[in-house]
């Protein structure tokens, strides 16, 4: 997590979360109308259409045109299949402008498709990618990509008579995008600030040339539309916002932003924000304190960290990026609260700082949503990679202050009840109640390790008359259940693992990792009943 | 051998093709270790490649499978395009790493990708190399999966082909089933083969290493998928000798296709009767019930799984549906001339693809059914075009006679669902997913200033 490197080794992936580049690049012309990308690739490489159709569930093919070349194309000409492809699109979709370039395997052949398109003499700009398959990746390709489109067709306008701004960094299949941008057009538009463009989403060719007319430009996401935003402020002197409305603290200070730069006098009408009461509310009690680990996309990590510490009443306990390019503001946010960032894009990482950590919720994305399951701790979705269930039918902004009341139900929907919880803790050995069958809102959703997943050497509770060292069980052993390792020598007495079992399985994990670190700074070899219960008086708040 | 459904006139083996090349909006050949990884319980899939071919698995997996998968992409880096040397090391590292944290693998396949084959990276020489340093408890082998040489299925097809060769030789009499079926299925098919007295039976791929099939001049092969010509080659070049039948989709196309073993071996009429008789009638049963909503209906085929010329065979033939267009990736005459036979002339058969070209055909027939890509389907769909995504049909057991209702069911499921729409609220295609962004839902504060 260092600054991009050139030079790092093949490493072995399993699941990614990032796309790559040239996916990036689909985001921006999926968003975006009139405009078509035709894309140098092989074969194979048309599956990122379903990201669209499917995921995001889209009712138009994305506008792109794969030239899909072979093994047979290689040895004669893939320039000229690049060439036919360019004037197909042209002819058939006419477009206002095309954006060209390759994905990671044409980048290899080079055939240079912006030269190619050069030479065609096409009667609409055509501007060329530059993205590197091999060392970037999907948020670099949506931000340059935009960059580039904004370079290439923004042209001096005069500004608008009515203080405006553009909306800038909305894609196609963005976490949100479709309803945060339309929390924050009303927003702005009850500041009495008209919007001038939105883009990528939703713009045409012709509304990028008219960027500049906008007094100045709401930054929605710096991962997708920073390099636009200081570009329009270097060539056109449009400031930009730095505060990303998410949260109502954050929305507050975005609102702050947004009357000094427009001038605006009006304050929006914030009766519908219910966060902040539902937060302070006595069932909310039960919130406090409770450790949060955070990761995701930097935009939603700062903007989550915050809310989670100063508007729910958390602690976090840690948190992290996967993308490089804004790990510095990372860092000095875990600073700030005494931590250290995780900056990763590998998600084994993740999974092990999660299991050191133990936390009682995990605020992340859907990697995290899976390890989460595999330790049985809560998780809520603050952040892309997206997933089908990230495009919900009804409006669900994460901005604004819907967004702010829309962040607190999810957050608090996987967690148990304020009361369930000391009704678990009473009854905990009822047939029908009992901790095992997770929160009573969710059905019948009994915690289960999958098969694929069982530990080799199961410490489960049935094994433990004899004393259960702390071995080297698998990577995917269920945690929250099994009182089995710690990397150092200490030992579970069976009844101490009895008793560990009796404690509701929302904070086990908790528990157990505070005796261990209790027993390990002590020097102690064993934990029995007694050390657990000295480790909870230790640790009692 | 049996009581057959009148063959038509004029079949399609002889038809015209239609040629064509442009856009292919198909999957390339990794795609195919989605289920290739669950069938082979202790192989692990390596894939050599870039961001793109870890993305694709991931998203083509649909749902992630968390459980720890048996396959993973090494993804090239700029230092690793620079020097061969370099990659050959970091892969042997990666390797090793992954064989001492997964001592369950068994077998190991280094998997080529689009940029692994174009910067020419040897995979058989570090197949060769890794092999011998992980003998005897790892066999390390090496497949191509990339689109510039694989569409899809065809994946399956490098994997078992390359396979072929470590097989053990022997000179019995022996079958063996080719293609990777889900084992409730692999199980009726034995079962029914077993019941007609041919006991020397075992299958490609196996499901643990130990299983394999051994291979020799007296050995008949019966492919269970039409994609399958690469390993058909390799089978023969180790002496072996192809059953040639229609698929087994459906209840005629098993029939003949157990009908053509049960020739090889000798079985009676007698026992072929009593050992189909039952099944056949089930499947027909549990065919007609969903036939129902297929008959009269046409049907129009992008090339996706190369499951296309069987499946028409089977819905032209026993669900009553005319097929406008079959559009394939590949046409395997040589492996689906028994199927073509059965289609009577009509169809445009077309080989490979101009998606845009295609797409306007489509537009122009207005077919009640049309099977394609996952990329296709929401877009016709909104366009007033019922669609059954071809994806399913390698995802879910449909093969042989207790899964002959099921392929049917798969078709007419998105007719079923469609006319429910119809009588019930009125829907229609949505306005774009810009439409939404002009007015928050009911804010309680007054919009505009």
């Amino acid at each position: 997590m260092q600054n991009p490197p050139v030079t790092q080794p093949m490493k072995l992936t399993v699941w990614t979360y990032e796309g790559p580049p040239h996916v990036g690049a689909m985001r921006v012309a999926t968003g975006m109308k009139d405009l078509h990308y035709v894309l140098h690739a092989p074969q194979g490489d048309t599956y990122a259409d379903l990201l669209f159709t499917m995921i995001e569930r889209r009712d138009h093919r994305p506008p792109v045109t794969f030239t899909t070349f072979q093994a047979q194309d290689l040895g004669s000409d893939t320039a000229a299949l690049f060439k036919d492809a360019a004037q197909d699109a042209h002819d058939r979709f006419k477009p206002q402008a095309m954006i060209v370039g390759s994905s990671c395997t044409a980048e290899l052949i080079q055939d240079d498709p912006g030269g190619l398109a050069d030479t065609m003499g096409l009667p609409i700009p055509v501007i060329a990618l530059e993205l590197p398959s091999y060392s970037r990746k999907e948020n670099f390709g949506a931000d340059e990509t935009f960059f580039q489109i904004t370079r290439h067709l923004a042209r001096p306008v005069e500004r608008t008579k009515r203080v405006s701004c553009n909306i800038l960094g909305p894609t196609g299949l963005g976490f949100r995008h479709r309803d945060d941008v339309t929390e924050i057009t009303a927003l702005l538009q009850e500041m009495g600030i008209d919007i001038n463009v939105v883009a990528p989403m939703g713009a045409s060719p012709a509304d990028i040339a008219r960027l500049g007319a906008a007094h100045f430009n709401v930054l929605l996401y710096p991962e997708t539309g920073e390099a636009a935003a200081r570009w329009l402020k270097r060539e056109y002197g449009q400031p930009y916002t730095q505060t990303v409305p998410i949260g109502a603290g954050a929305t507050r200070d975005f609102i702050a932003e947004v009357r000094a730069l427009s001038g605006s006098d009006l304050i929006p009408d914030d009766t519908r924000l219910r966060q902040p009461w539902w937060s302070r509310s006595v069932d909310s009690t039960y919130l406090t304190g409770k450790r949060v680990f955070v990761f995701g996309d930097a935009t939603h990590v700062k903007a989550a960290a915050r809310i989670a510490r100063d508007e729910m009443g958390f602690e976090v306990v840690g948190l992290g990026c996967y993308n490089r390019e804004f790990a510095r503001d990372i860092r000095a946010l875990a600073r700030d609260m005494g931590l250290e960032a995780l900056g990763t894009d590998d998600y084994l990482d993740v999974e092990a700082a999660i299991e050191a950590l133990q936390p009682e919720l995990i605020l992340g994305t859907q990697m995290e949503r899976h390890i989460g399951k595999r330790f049985n701790i809560p998780c809520a979705v603050i952040s892309a990679p997206v997933h089908v269930q990230d495009f919900p039918a009804r409006y669900s902004p994460q901005m604004g202050f819907e967004g702010a009341n829309v962040i607190f139900d999810t957050w608090i929907h996987p967690l148990v009840m304020g009361l369930e919880e000391h009704l678990l803790a009473m009854f905990r050995e009822d047939f029908e109640f009992h901790d095992a069958a997770g929160p009573s809102h969710h059905g019948h959703s009994t915690p289960r390790v999958p098969a694929e997943t069982q530990p080799v050497s199961s410490a489960d509770a049935s094994q433990l008359a004899q004393p259960v060292a702390s071995a080297t069980a698998g990577k995917a052993a269920s945690m929250a259940d099994a009182p089995a390792p710690t990397d150092g020598n200490v030992i579970w007495l069976a009844d101490a693992a009895r008793e560990l079992k009796k404690i509701p399985f929302f904070v086990r994990g908790k528990a157990r990792r505070n005796t261990e670190i209790f027993a390990a700074e002590r020097g102690m070899q064993q934990i029995s009943v007694d050390t657990l219960y000295e480790a909870k008086a230790h640790y009692a708040r | 051998m049996t009581e057959q459904r009148p063959l038509p006139q004029s079949g399609c083996r002889n038809a015209p093709v239609l040629r064509e090349r442009g856009q292919r909006e198909v999957f390339c050949g990794l795609t195919g270790i989605i289920w290739l990884h669950r069938k082979m319980q202790d192989a692990f899939f390596l894939v050599v490649g870039s961001r793109t071919c870890a993305h694709l698995l991931q998203s083509a997996a649909g749902v992630m499978i968390f459980a720890e998968p048996r396959f993973g992409t090494a993804i090239l880096e700029e230092k690793d395009l620079a020097g061969m040397a370099d990659a050959h090391e970091e892969l042997d590292r990666e390797v090793a790493r992954l064989l001492s944290r997964r001592p369950d693998i068994r077998q190991l396949f280094l998997v080529g990708s689009c940029p692994s084959e174009v910067i020419k990276l040897d995979l058989s020489r570090a197949a060769e190399r890794l092999s011998q340093q992980f003998a005897p408890h790892v066999r390390v082998l090496n497949f191509s999966g990339s689109g510039i040489e694989t569409t899809f299925t065809q994946g399956e097809d490098a994997c078992l082909a390359a396979m072929v060769p470590q097989l053990p030789q022997t000179e019995a009499r022996n079958l063996v089933l080719v293609g990777a079926l889900p084992d409730v299925v692999e199980d009726q098919a034995l079962s029914l083969l077993q019941a007609m007295g041919i006991d020397q039976v075992s299958c490609l791929p196996a499901r643990r290493t130990g299983d394999e099939p051994a291979i020799g001049p007296n050995t008949w092969v019966a492919l269970t998928q039409p994609f399958l010509g690469e390993t058909a080659g390799a089978l023969h070049r180790q002496g072996a000798q192809r059953i040639a039948a229609p698929f087994p989709f459906g209840e005629e196309g098993t029939t003949a296709w157990l009908a053509a073993i049960a020739e090889v071996f000798g079985v009676s009429r007698d026992v072929f009767d009593a050992v189909t008789a039952a099944p056949r009638a089930r499947a027909r049963k549990a065919i007609a019930a969903q036939a129902e909503e297929l008959r009269g209906k046409r049907v129009f085929f992008f090339p996706d799984s190369q499951l296309e010329v069987p499946l028409a065979r089977f819905l032209t033939r026993e669900c009553g549906m005319d097929a406008i267009e079959i559009g394939t990736p590949y046409l395997h005459k040589d492996l689906c001339g028994p199927d073509l036979d059965l289609i009577a002339d009509g169809p445009v058969l077309s080989e490979g693809q101009d998606v845009d070209l295609q797409l306007d055909r489509c537009r122009a027939a207005r077919p009640d059914l049309t099977v394609c890509g996952l990329g296709l389907a929401n877009p016709l769909e909104a366009e007033g075009l019922s669609t059954k995504w071809a994806i399913e049909l390698v995802f879910t057991p449909v093969h042989f006679y207790e899964q002959a209702g099921d392929l049917a069911g798969l078709f007419s499921r998105p007719l079923r669902r469609r006319a429910i729409f119809v009588k019930g609220a009125p829907s229609g295609p949505v306005e774009g997913l810009s439409a939404a962004q002009d007015g928050r839902p009911a804010p309680s504060g007054k919009v505009g200033a």
